[in-house]
């Protein structure tokens, strides 16, 4: 094993699949010399050349269209859109054409391409450039969405989204150098499959992203309340868990879903349809499912009340807490 | 003008827009009699356009397509069968029935489909050329686009990225003076649309649209340019919609005095004209093509008619994603 950050891991991943396949080819802006907004791609390009690393104009739409293109001609594009913000002018490319190429086309073209962008607030950069917009694109039939959180997630999702023969949206949250142990050979994770990040019996905390690490924190000092907390890594949005889901909640009677973008309408309401959907679990419902997510406003510059915006340890906490202290 | 069709190559080009006319006709009177549903955008009168540029490429060369794709996607070699079948919405169309009129695709004769969104197929068409470029391949692709979607911004993304990476597009706008009803000259700054090229350091030139020598000796020499430089070109191709935007167009936005007037220059009636003028043809010949087209047309769509065929919900699941696990997410 060895102790890596999230920004290496991700790189770690391009590399080894830059390395495996040539037509695996980075495409954006800056992320050349510069090495990208977040760092992320930092020496590619010395290793790669200008053939596998293509740094582009400031035109989010036609990047992402001219990888969409390029998909259909057998290159596997990995592009890297600076911040999930402006995946609203990528929203075309995505929407309309990546995801239904294949089936415009009877299944005759595919378009193998990743789109790796940051969400999420946390870094002073205001309205614009923190939001979590997964759930603009949840809806799409023809995408597939993973957001993970650790090191080891990144790294193995990253690999089997290059692989993967379907347009994937890679979602970063920006922890960047949060650090854990990765194996040292190689390996993939399978897109599609959620991962238990804290064994549990008394609460499913189900998230994703950068929460994950705010429901392990939760789930730790909930252990001092002796309420044992499981903490449950979607890892991707779509396709969804739902097995993981149903299983950990039938075993807890109780559920809280967690996400940093705002509640309504956002993607925790799917997590929660998945639940109550079900006869098993919804049987096993101890007291009513919970939503713990960003506040219903964009984000402030103010570093005090954007802190205030998404999930905290304390809203986790105090909401598990009432679930075991109110009258059901 | 210098260039003229050899009689071979003016009977094909001529055969090939009397065919996208009458299935064109076709395709419209089958809508008037709700016969077919959803909608069309037909573009009868700019054959030339269509006859001028596929004609004039290699086999192996791509194009991208508009909603207005029918001419296009005949003169790259679909069959009219497939086609048809793709209007009826039956599983041996072109896209087995899940496009339609807006998405008629057929990669065996590379042609990768339209994007009916309009200027959307632009920056697709120039990630296909920077994949092929960086394949050493030695083909070219086509985005064609119409005076609307030049306002698009995706349009000039894509000019700007082809000439600073330098790729094999040929730009081809087709200018047909309407976006839907909004005229171009009170939507597009500029006199010519070619004259943008300047803007991103593009070689272009516009011709007469309705002339299909002209548009093929431009397009041949494009092609030409495009793989001698590597680098793109904008070909502008001036011609008119005598159709309306969609099948439920009344054209309140434009006179008849102003069609008369482009009907005078039909580009097929050209054609034959000069072809008449040459001795390559008499008025029999003509007729008598007409009329085996109108023939070939009417027992295709007779037969179809009486047989449809569809995909099940299931087989259409398949498509959505590669894995069928994946098939009903």
């Amino acid at each position: 094993m060895k102790k890596i950050s999230c920004r290496e891991a991700i790189r770690e991943a391009l590399f080894e699949e830059m390395a495996r396949d040539q037509d695996v080819v980075l495409i954006g802006e800056d992320l050349g010399c510069y090495g990208g907004c977040f760092q992320v791609t930092a020496g590619l390009i010395e290793r790669f050349g200008t053939h596998q690393v293509i740094e582009t104009p400031v035109s989010e739409e036609a990047i992402v269209g001219v990888a969409v293109g390029a998909a259909m001609m057998g290159m596997r594009p990995i592009v890297e859109i600076m911040y999930g913000d402006f995946s609203t002018l990528a929203s075309d490319p995505l929407i309309n054409h990546a995801a239904k190429m294949r089936f415009l086309s009877a299944g005759k073209l595919s378009v193998p391409l990743v789109y790796r962008t940051p969400m999420g607030s946390g870094t002073g950069a205001a309205a614009q450039h923190t939001q979590s917009l997964e759930s603009v694109f949840t809806n799409i039939p023809g995408l597939k969405i993973v957001y993970p959180s650790t090191p080891y997630d990144l790294k193995g999702l990253l690999k089997s989204a290059v692989r993967d023969p379907d347009p994937v949206l890679f979602f970063e949250h920006k922890l960047y150098g949060v650090e854990d142990l990765i194996p040292e050979e190689e390996y993939l994770i399978e897109i599609g499959k959620g991962d238990i990040k804290r064994q549990g019996a008394d609460v499913s905390i189900i998230t994703y992203g950068k929460t994950v690490f705010t429901a392990l924190e939760a789930a730790r000092l909930l252990e001092a309340d002796e309420i044992s907390a499981e903490v449950l890594d979607v890892r991707t949005l779509r396709p969804l868990d739902t097995d993981l889901i149903l299983q950990s909640v039938s075993k807890t009677g109780r559920a809280v879903v967690v996400h940093e973008a705002p509640t309504f309408g956002g993607f925790a309401g799917e997590i929660v349809a998945t639940i109550v959907g079900d006869r098993r679990a919804f049987g096993a419902l101890k007291v009513s499912v919970e939503r713990v997510c960003g506040l219903e406003m964009p984000t402030p510059f103010n570093k005090h009340l954007e802190l205030a915006l998404p999930p905290s340890v304390e809203r986790i906490v105090d909401t598990v807490t009432h679930m075991f202290t109110s009258s059901v | 003008m210098d260039f003229t069709f050899n009689s071979a190559q003016a009977h094909a080009a001529l055969t090939l827009m009397l065919t996208i006319r009458l299935f064109e006709s076709k395709i419209e009177s089958l809508f008037s009699s709700h016969i077919m549903h959803g909608t069309t955008h037909l573009a009868i009168g700019q054959e030339a356009v269509h006859a001028g540029v596929s004609p004039a490429l290699d086999r192996g060369d791509w194009i991208v397509t508009t909603h207005r794709c029918h001419g296009h996607t005949l003169a790259k070699g679909a069959s009219l069968k497939a086609a048809f079948a793709e209007f009826f919405g039956y599983s041996d169309g072109l896209a087995h029935g899940l496009g339609g009129s807006m998405h008629l695709v057929d990669v065996e004769h590379h042609n990768a489909g339209s994007s009916a969104v309009v200027g959307s197929g632009v920056p697709l068409a120039t990630g296909m050329a920077l994949q092929l470029k960086r394949k050493k391949s030695n083909q070219l692709v086509v985005a064609f686009f119409g005076d609307g979607a030049s306002s698009r911004g995706a349009v000039h993304e894509s000019m700007n990225i082809a000439s600073v990476m330098s790729l094999p597009v040929l730009f081809l706008c087709e200018h047909n003076m309407y976006g839907m009803s909004a005229c171009a000259k009170d939507m597009v700054s500029v006199e010519y649309i070619s004259d943008r090229g300047n803007a991103y350091a593009i070689e272009s030139t516009v011709v007469d649209g309705n002339d299909v020598e002209q548009v093929y000796k431009a397009v041949s020499d494009a092609a030409h340019y495009i793989r001698s430089t590597g680098k793109p070109y904008l070909l502008e191709t001036r011609t008119y919609r005598f159709s309306g935007h969609s099948k439920s167009d009344k054209r309140v936005y434009r006179t008849r005095e102003e069609e008369v007037a482009w009907l005078k220059r039909d580009p097929i009636e050209m054609l034959k004209q000069r072809m008449l003028q040459r001795t390559y043809i008499d008025e029999k010949d003509f007729e008598k093509l007409g009329q085996n087209i109108q023939c070939e047309i009417d027992n295709i769509v007779d037969e179809m008619i009486d047989h449809p065929r569809q995909l099940s919900i299931e087989e259409a699941f398949s498509y959505v994603y590669s894995s069928k696990e994946h098939g009903q997410l």
